[in-house]
């Protein structure tokens, strides 16, 4: 186990890439996380990330880019190969006994057990929880069914559960106690969209309620729906870090011309000094220039174009992605 | 005692400011009963499988069908067991009933308790890994060592119930086919029946405690895979290997270390006076057994990388 040293435990400024976080406030703060499977897999390589306290965090990169390997570090059940983990402020894996009572982790699916009854398995997990108090256990367990919407089902053996089901179920078992930090990978998975929908409504619900929730996901728009900062993972790597609204920023949008008449409207555009044009069926595309645009406009009115729309497309998370990673969001091989 | 106060109940959240201000994992001292809560869990957990009803059902089949095979044998007069073969005491059961009970457990102790055992304790780790629920019970947190000890100590109150049940099982059928009352020992000596049943309470205990080590050793395997069916298979096969070894004469230097050499020592309860070095010889075995192998069944645990 990685010994902290006196010189790192004073250290104040472990908040790794994002820079803008101070670390007394970070969730969760990587160093130069590592692990290395025994096969010699590099699964995860020098990740510095840094969670802020009460965000919603998108954790994202394509299948087997390392976000289930870095939970399972942060949540203690392997030990890194090099690099520190701090969650809640304490290091990982030595401050398991106190840090996870405060934690609420769904990770790689739920996992239950068959013959026991939905109510049942959330007894047993709540059970194995040295700080949950016993007293209040039938109750904590009916509230989290409640939320997951599984009441009716309670009594139900937790085998006959469908795939969503079980999904609900291990979220529950993650909402047993009020939480600070809620590590949840890929939630959504199984879910039909209402189920999804109410992932989500749940989540911004828990986050109002001051909860930091760590969201793990391949899919860009669910992370973009809910998440007010992300990271993206790629083969191990962290690519980006920071704040959603930031990150889509980084990607420019497009300028979008609607018009039956493209061709005059790309030669206006050119001669105007607008960049990057692209004749499309509908109208032209084209890279936003930094002047006012209503001048642009009127431009292509006064030259006799037919504008039918004019404005700038938003870039989202995935435009961002591609533009960071410069390739789609595929598996690595 | 301050562990209610300490725990925010549902409806208390702590709001955020006060929540990241407050000492990361402010740790509660959870107290003397900090490991009871996981152990009655897991203890009706385990009970309520319909693989453990089902091995203790084997269990007590088998006095039934001992019980009565003797009775069948002896309907015509003639002795049980005719030339010494079959269990220990399968002679005198005809004679008393409460014989059945030392004959039951010296017909279930080489082989059906120990694989009960076997499987209970070789799928304690591995069958969690395998579904995976050890991950949650990891992160719940139950800790590992906690979760170590409180899956040997379920393993050793199922070494006792089977026994009992055995036990039990034996009584009630030897009570039903066959006379109560005095009984001779081995050395020829007369005792009552009440201390008869004293001896057969503390024979079950010696019975249930010989099976201390194979728990350690299923345990231990129970932690080097993933898979409870492999747990499983090696920890009985390990049983079979051992019980054919120890009937090798070549290997008599080595016999004594294995888990099985003493169990059939039980029978010097019944002695008069009590002959105890081999009983002491096997207790100790198992305790060996269990300190060895419980270390490294902890070694192994709590260092292991969980990624199921
Ligand atoms: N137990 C293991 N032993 C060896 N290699 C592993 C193990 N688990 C994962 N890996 C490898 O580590 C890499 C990262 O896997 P990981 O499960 O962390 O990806 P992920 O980002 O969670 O993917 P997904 O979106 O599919 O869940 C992959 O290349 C995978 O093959
Ligand atoms: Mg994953």
């Amino acid at each position: 186990m990685e010994e902290l040293s006196a010189a790192e435990s004073d250290r104040t400024d472990d908040t790794g890439g994002a820079g803008a976080v101070p670390a007394e406030d970070a969730v969760i703060a990587t160093r130069a996380l590592t692990k290395r499977y025994r096969g010699g897999q590099l699964a995860v390589d020098g990740l510095d990330l840094t969670v802020p306290a009460g965000s919603v965090f998108g954790f994202l990169g394509p299948n087997g880019s390392g976000k289930t390997t870095t939970i399972r570090m942060l949540m203690g059940l392997i030990e890194p190969t090099s690099g520190t983990a701090r969650v809640l402020g304490r290091p990982m894996p030595r401050a398991t006994r106190a840090v996870l009572p405060q934690v609420g982790a769904l990770i790689e699916g739920p996992a239950l057990y068959g013959f026991l009854s939905g109510r049942d398995n959330l007894m047993r997990y709540d059970a194995a929880d040295p700080t949950a108090d016993p007293r209040t256990r039938r109750t904590r367990v009916a509230d989290a069914l409640d939320r997951v919407g599984l009441t009716a089902a309670a009594g139900k053996k937790a085998k006959a559960y469908s795939l969503g089901m079980k999904q609900r179920l291990g979220l529950a078992a993650a909402l047993l106690q009020s939480r600070r930090l809620l590590v949840l990978d890929e939630p959504t998975n199984g879910l039909d969209p209402q189920g999804m929908r109410e992932i989500r409504a749940l989540v911004r619900e828990l986050a109002s309620d001051g909860t930091t929730v760590f969201l793990s996901s391949h899919l860009l728009d669910e992370i973009e729906q809910v998440c007010t900062h992300a990271a993206v993972m790629a083969q191990g790597r962290l690519v980006v870090q920071g704040a959603v609204a930031d990150l889509a920023a980084g990607a420019r949008g497009r300028l979008v011309v609607t018009t039956p008449d493209p061709g005059d409207a790309a030669r206006v555009l050119k001669e105007q000094g607008v960049a990057d044009l692209v004749v499309t069926e509908t109208g032209v595309t084209a890279e936003p220039p930094d002047r006012e645009l209503a001048e642009l406009n009127a431009a292509l009115v006064t030259a006799g174009v037919r504008v039918r729309g004019f404005g700038v497309e938003r870039a989202s998370l995935e435009d961002a992605f591609v533009a960071l990673t410069g390739e789609g969001f595929d598996v690595a091989g | 005692m301050s562990r209610a106060e300490a725990v925010p109940g549902p409806d208390t959240r702590p709001d955020l400011g006060e929540a990241v201000a407050a000492p990361a994992g402010a740790t509660r001292s959870p107290g003397l009963l900090w490991t009871f809560g996981l152990f009655r869990s897991e203890l009706a957990t385990t009970f309520r499988r319909w693989r453990t009803i089902a091995l203790l059902g084997v269990l007590a089949a088998v006095p039934i069908l001992v019980g009565v095979a003797i009775r069948i044998e002896t309907s015509d007069g003639s002795a049980a067991g005719g030339g010494g073969e079959g269990p220990a005491f399968i002679s005198q059961v005809t004679n008393n009933g409460l014989f059945l009970v030392f004959t039951a457990l010296a017909a279930t102790l080489p082989f059906f308790l120990p694989m009960a055992i076997g499987v209970i304790a070789g799928d304690a780790i591995a069958g969690e890994a395998n579904a995976g629920t050890l991950r949650y019970l990891l992160v719940a947190p139950a800790g590992r060592t906690r979760l170590l000890l409180t899956k040997y100590a379920t393993t050793m109150t199922f070494c006792l119930v089977a026994t009992l049940v055995v036990a039990v099982s034996a009584l009630t059928v030897g009570a039903l086919l066959f006379p109560l009352g005095d009984l001779t020992t081995i050395s020829g000596t007369r005792i009552s029946f009440a201390e008869g049943l004293g001896r057969a309470l503390f024979i079950a205990l010696v019975v249930a405690a010989s099976l201390v080590g194979v728990a350690a050793l299923g345990l231990f395997v129970s932690t080097l895979t993933n898979s409870g069916i492999a747990a499983m298979a090696t920890t009985v096969g390990l049983l079979i290997t051992v019980q054919i070894l120890d009937q090798i004469p070549q290997l008599h230097a080595l016999q004594p270390y294995f888990f099985s050499h003493y169990w059939l020592s039980f029978a010097d309860l019944m002695r008069e006076p009590v002959y105890w070095d081999d009983l002491v010889r096997n207790l100790g075995l198992q305790g060996l057994y269990a300190a060895v192998f419980g270390s490294a069944a902890w070694a192994r645990f709590a260092a292991k990388d969980i990624t199921v």
